[in-house]
């Protein structure tokens, strides 16, 4: 069973899609195991100016992307790599055990994307 | 949505009960309370129950009254027959074979037998889930004590040969076991026909209550106890009967028997609607099991680049409820064995929906999924880094 807010993050969830001109962009997971996610960001005086998410997977997938873009939305990048898995699961009422490990990669997604973001400017 | 557009399409995971069994079942539990061990006229009317019980149900599956047992359920009737099996004939050998296709008890019970030193094998099924009888051929053998292959799968619908594999492991004089669970009340069960040993027998699956079931076990056949006490059931499986229970199983089976052609007739109609209906109107999706030797009631369709959790939470939504293949919506993390020894790879595994009928779905229902299910997958597909452009 999940919470009232994974089932509205999953119905209704934020910042869904692909950005074609995304700064950095981070992918977890594969469809084997029945969960991948990618994230996108815009980065702007090294804070997270747009965030988006595309993702293969169950509600608590779908969910936890979603609540994890509006978490990082703004946030400079130091702090959107202290975002982590319990931070996206607590901002939604919590996760049934099972989904910790398995569906919970979003914050994952979002640390790869800002690594990404980092790699390129070096570039 | 309205009410009457509702559509329940999860009857293999539970089934309502048929008010004409629950009238049963009531006399049972508040007039004819007695116990069938008493010996006085409150016990025998309890004794006459059980006798007419066993009619019915025996008569069900063309068997011999005697021939029945009843028990908690189908997963203690798999126990029964798979350990009490083996154990009264473990002289006969050291291996068992299933299906790779089995319940989730049956195969959780083989595992239990390893341990207790016997070797288990698994016969393959082809693309449809069908078990292949020349894999079952080369398996069986002289030291085989037990063969037990489904007579039809839940998930899939596949209906499996139960009377070719029962051949087989009677020509290494092995025992024959058959979960007939999910075939209860959609297609015709005759052990005479099949020449089975041992039929595990559902109750909730023809509309009758949770909580009992039944074996048949072929005269001549022996069984070890797994339940110890006052030697109830031919001493096969003691405790007080569940009176009620067996007596409103056994008015299901009755139900079953006068209605069941007719039944399967309409729900095969609704299934070959529902299955033609939704492969039509979006592409990328592919049915699961047996074109046509399949369960009247179950349509299982794959649907690829999503996940199934996410479609059973939106179709719920709309007020459609039924099950999924996927490991998310499984206590295991796995996808469905079942698929998978069908061939299907895990991501194609992970997309696949259930659909079982019921006497309380209608072609209304059926229409109405087919016109919600193409928003449904779209939304899901436009989300997810797997689908490709054309799709999105």
């Amino acid at each position: 069973m999940y919470s009232e807010k994974v089932l509205k993050h999953f119905k209704e969830p934020k910042n869904v899609g692909e950005m074609k001109d995304a700064d950095g962009m981070g992918t977890v997971g594969n469809p084997v195991c029945g969960d991948m996610m990618s994230m996108y960001i815009k980065v702007k005086d090294d804070t997270i100016e747009n965030i988006s998410f595309k993702t293969f997977g169950c509600g608590a997938a779908i969910a936890t992307s979603s609540m994890t873009t509006e978490l990082a939305k703004g946030k400079t990048l130091d702090e959107a790599m202290d975002i982590t898995r319990q931070d996206v699961a607590n901002a939604l009422d919590g996760l049934p055990p099972v989904k910790m490990h398995c569906s919970n990669l979003a914050a994952d997604a979002l640390h790869e994307a800002i690594k990404n973001y980092k790699e390129n400017k070096e570039k | 949505m309205s009410d009457n557009l509702k559509a329940y399409m999860d009857n293999g995971a539970g089934k309502p009960v048929d008010p004409r069994v629950l009238d049963e079942m009531n006399l049972y539990h508040t007039e004819f309370y007695g116990n069938p061990a008493s010996f006085h006229s409150k016990g025998f009317e309890a004794l006459t129950a059980l006798k007419t019980a066993r009619e019915r149900v025996s008569s069900l599956i063309n068997a011999d009254p005697k021939e029945i047992i009843f028990t908690s359920g189908s997963t203690e009737a798999n126990n029964l027959a798979l350990i009490g099996g083996v154990r009264r004939y473990k002289k006969r050998g050291t291996k068992v074979v299933i299906s790779a296709v089995e319940h989730i008890s049956v195969i959780n019970i083989t595992k239990k037998l390893t341990r207790e030193g016997f070797t288990v094998q698994l016969c393959p099924v082809d693309e449809h889930g069908v078990i292949k009888l020349s894999e079952l051929e080369k398996l069986v053998d002289d030291d085989t004590v037990m063969v037990s292959i489904m007579t039809a799968n839940g998930e899939i619908g596949t209906i499996q040969p139960i009377k070719e594999a029962a051949e087989i492991a009677h020509s290494h004089e092995a025992l024959f076991h058959t979960d007939a669970t999910a075939a209860m009340g959609q297609i015709d069960l005759d052990v005479r026909h099949s020449d089975v040993d041992y039929m595990t027998l559902s109750s909730n699956d023809m509309y009758g209550p949770r909580g009992v079931g039944a074996l048949y076990i072929k005269i001549g056949i022996r069984i070890t106890p797994l339940m110890i006490g006052g030697g109830q059931e031919q001493g096969v499986r003691s405790g007080t009967e569940n009176v009620a229970g067996i007596m409103a199983m056994s008015k299901a089976a009755e139900i079953a028997q006068e209605e069941m052609a007719e039944e399967s007739g309409r729900l095969s109609e609704l299934r070959d609607a529902l299955i033609k209906g939704l492969l039509e109107v979006i592409p990328e999706s592919y049915l699961n099991g047996h074109p046509m030797n399949r369960l009247p009631n179950n349509a299982n369709i794959r649907y690829s680049f999503i996940e199934g959790e996410a479609l059973i939470m939106s179709l719920d939504d709309v007020g459609v409820q039924l099950s999924s293949g996927s490991a998310c919506a499984a206590k295991t993390l796995e996808p469905s064995h079942t698929l998978l020894a069908c061939g299907l790879k895990h991501e194609e595994a992970h997309g696949s929906l259930v659909f079982t009928l019921g006497k309380n779905n209608n072609r209304r229902q059926v229409d109405y999924v087919i016109q919600e299910m193409p928003g449904i997958v779209h939304r899901l597909r436009a989300m997810s880094p797997l689908t490709p452009e054309e799709l999105r």
